[in-house]
């Protein structure tokens, strides 16, 4: 296989994917930001409070789980990335560990966010309350309704939730709202986007924060299995946070297969699916060019998942780029399959998934592999926050 | 002679422009809103092309995209509409719009139909200056279209300077931190922001937008730059409207009288 370079260029694009298209009344924010990060990043006393924060406070490293009857059941070596056993319940915490930070060092007071599931809402407001900040977290309407809990959970921890209620109200609303309250707020206020999606820098430094998830993995698999590199690493796509980074030590390890799984909700060709690289186009969404599920005319389509983590029009660049050059494989996964694995991991392992990622768990059914493989899946969020999606599914 | 330097030659001060949406409130009313802006005496008219995600825009100019997009307005239509509107209308025409509907068009073909329907320039708040400097730049000379960047009060000198240069027509003033719609009076630290950019003796005329809404607002930014922008409040106008004609007669006539 060619050796595929993933890596971001000085302007923000991974291949023909990425850069910054915003309004100019944005354009100081993005330059200090991109000005900084990297240097703020490399700083020892960044590090340190980084590091520190992820192992006592966020609980990291977090394990890697040999998954023996689920390895059983689908005959090949499976080991899951517990992000599940993050605090708050997700891999999403890594990253608004690193941007508030970030916002610190930046002098900024106040942090905006948008939220769809309401987990990167969540882990946000949960920052925020740590370093005490002001948080104010953008929601879409319907989402506010259908993911209570986590709306209680950031109103418990201090945020302010405000609804979007423009177009869908769901998470492309919800982002369109915060970035209307960045150009607002431009100078005091940091805006902590929670995946690998809008204007450079943003995709590569959420892949950084998040690239973590892939340096344990790298030292764990050499305790386990003598060796750094995996067969098959699969995660879900939405944005594609975790996706991004549980692959970034190995966007450049062509022995290791990417596979990327979205969702594709009812079924690609329902009109009722979230499978972007399947069914989009290149466009430009939320300040960065990448594949987009569009009309003709170029207004972006309304997705669909189950999951509200991946219900999502576009995806990050980054993924554009690997599905574009081959480097990545992309599955989609339909929502019944999803509720189905989900149940069939609660009850092998005793562990009951998030459905974005159980959407993850399902592309077992679809890829092809050896019986020899070594597969780690990135278990990137629990289910607790999706009780209610499964008690309606109820097929268990 | 392209018709935006034209008027920027003749008219130096209280130049009004006036936007709308494309397809809002009916699909159809594209051409007759135009005609109406232009008998009542405003200079310049801003064709928004709907958008279903647009970021700079407040609450009133979102609902009038989605009400447009629902009409079914497309880049389509809109050209189809405007064939033969410069046998009526005079004053310069400006289309402004997200970027992606016109990159799904095709950038070539959009700066084309633009030229030969009758467009003058084009405000594509989401296009970077990079990309459009070297990517976009030789296509939109090749139709004669002029292109506006925006700044904003937190835009720096040599950011402003760097604008100034690429720009041709006149660069759009953002007349404080905020998205379209907001209403506020006109405060003193938008006025020192108005006069910083006047003593730059930039070469290009400047118009003040955003948060412009009726007489006081319009005098207070003209007597800062060479005139400005009403979108939000317009639109407003437009969806109260029972006879559009008469409505927007009035409303002009009540800013510039």
């Amino acid at each position: 296989m060619e050796r595929a370079m993933i890596k971001v260029d000085e302007n923000g694009f991974y291949g023909q994917f990425g850069g910054a298209f915003i309004p100019e009344m944005l354009y100081p924010n993005i330059e200090e930001l991109r000005e900084n990060y990297e240097a703020i990043m490399a700083t020892p006393a960044f590090r340190q409070e980084f590091d520190s924060l992820l192992k006592d406070y966020v609980g990291r490293p977090t394990p890697l789980f040999l998954a023996q009857r689920l390895s059983e059941k689908y005959g090949a070596k499976i080991y899951l990335k517990r992000e599940d056993l993050c605090h708050t319940g997700a891999h999403k915490i890594n990253n608004t560990v690193g941007q508030i930070i970030l916002a610190k060092k930046l002098n900024k007071k106040r942090i905006i966010a948008e939220t769809g599931a309401g987990q990167h809402g969540v882990a946000t407001a949960t920052v925020c309350a740590l370093m005490g900040m002001e948080c104010t977290v953008y929601m879409g309407a319907v989402d506010m309704e259908r993911q209570k809990p986590n709306v209680e959970r950031m109103r418990i921890l201090g945020a302010k939730v405000v609804p979007a209620n423009s177009g869908s109200k769901t998470l492309k609303d919800a982002t369109n709202e915060a970035m209307r309250q960045w150009i607002n707020n431009p100078v005091d206020t940091h805006y902590i986007i929670g995946s690998v999606v809008g204007p450079h820098p943003y995709p590569e430094m959420v892949a950084r924060f998040q690239s973590v998830i892939s340096e344990e993995m790298k030292w764990q698999l050499q305790e386990k299995e003598g060796r750094e590199n995996p067969d098959l690493v699969i995660a879900c796509v939405g944005g594609g946070s975790n996706a991004a980074g549980s692959f970034y030590h190995y966007y450049n390890e062509p022995s290791v297969r990417l596979i990327a799984v979205e969702a594709a909700g009812m079924g690609i060709t329902s009109g009722r699916s979230a499978a972007t690289t399947t069914l989009g186009k290149p466009g430009i969404l939320h300040g960065s060019k990448t594949l987009l599920m569009q009309t003709d005319d170029g207004q972006v389509v309304e997705p669909h998942s189950i999951s509200a983590g991946l219900d999502y029009p576009g995806i990050g660049p980054v993924h554009a780029h690997l599905f574009d050059s081959g480097r990545g494989e992309f599955v989609a996964v339909e929502d019944e399959h999803a509720m189905q694995s989900g149940i069939e991991v609660s009850r092998l392992e005793g562990i009951i998934p998030a459905i974005e990622s159980a959407h993850a768990f399902s592309a077992l059914n679809q890829i092809h592999y050896e019986p020899t493989d070594v597969i780690v899946i990135n278990l990137s969020g629990r289910g607790d926050k999706d009780l209610e999606t499964y008690i309606k599914w109820g097929n268990y | 002679m392209n018709r935006i330097d034209e008027l920027f030659k003749q008219k130096k001060e209280r130049i009004l422009s006036i936007y709308f949406t494309a397809g809002f409130p009916q699909l159809d009313d594209t051409v007759s809103i135009m005609e109406a802006i232009q008998a009542a005496g405003a200079n310049i008219i801003e064709i928004g092309v709907p958008y279903s995600d647009p970021i700079a825009d407040g609450p009133t100019i979102q609902e009038s995209n989605n009400q447009a997009l629902k009409n079914g307005m497309t880049l389509k239509v809109l050209f189809e509409q405007l064939k033969g509107f410069r046998e009526r209308i005079h004053i310069p025409v400006i289309l402004m719009g997200y970027l992606n509907p016109v990159v799904q068009y095709g950038m070539e073909a959009f700066c084309k139909t633009c030229k030969e329907v009758g467009i003058d320039g084009l405000i594509l708040p989401d296009l970077p200056m990079q990309q459009y400097l070297t990517e976009y730049k030789h296509t939109f000379d090749a139709y004669d279209l002029r292109n506006t960047f925006l700044i904003s009060p937190q835009t720096s000198e040599a950011r402003i300077r760097q604008i100034d240069q690429h720009t041709d027509g006149f660069i759009y003033m953002v007349s404080s931190a905020s998205i379209t719609g907001a209403k506020k009076e006109v405060s003193p630290e938008q006025i020192a922001y108005f006069e910083r950019v006047k003593a730059m003796n930039l070469k290009n005329p400047r118009l003040i937008g955003f948060g412009i809404s009726d007489k006081p607002s319009f005098q207070t930014a003209a007597a800062h730059s060479h005139g400005a922008i009403i979108g939000s409040a317009f639109i407003n106008v437009l969806r109260e409207s029972t006879n559009l004609k008469e409505d927007i007669q009035e409303y002009i006539q009540g800013i510039l009288a």
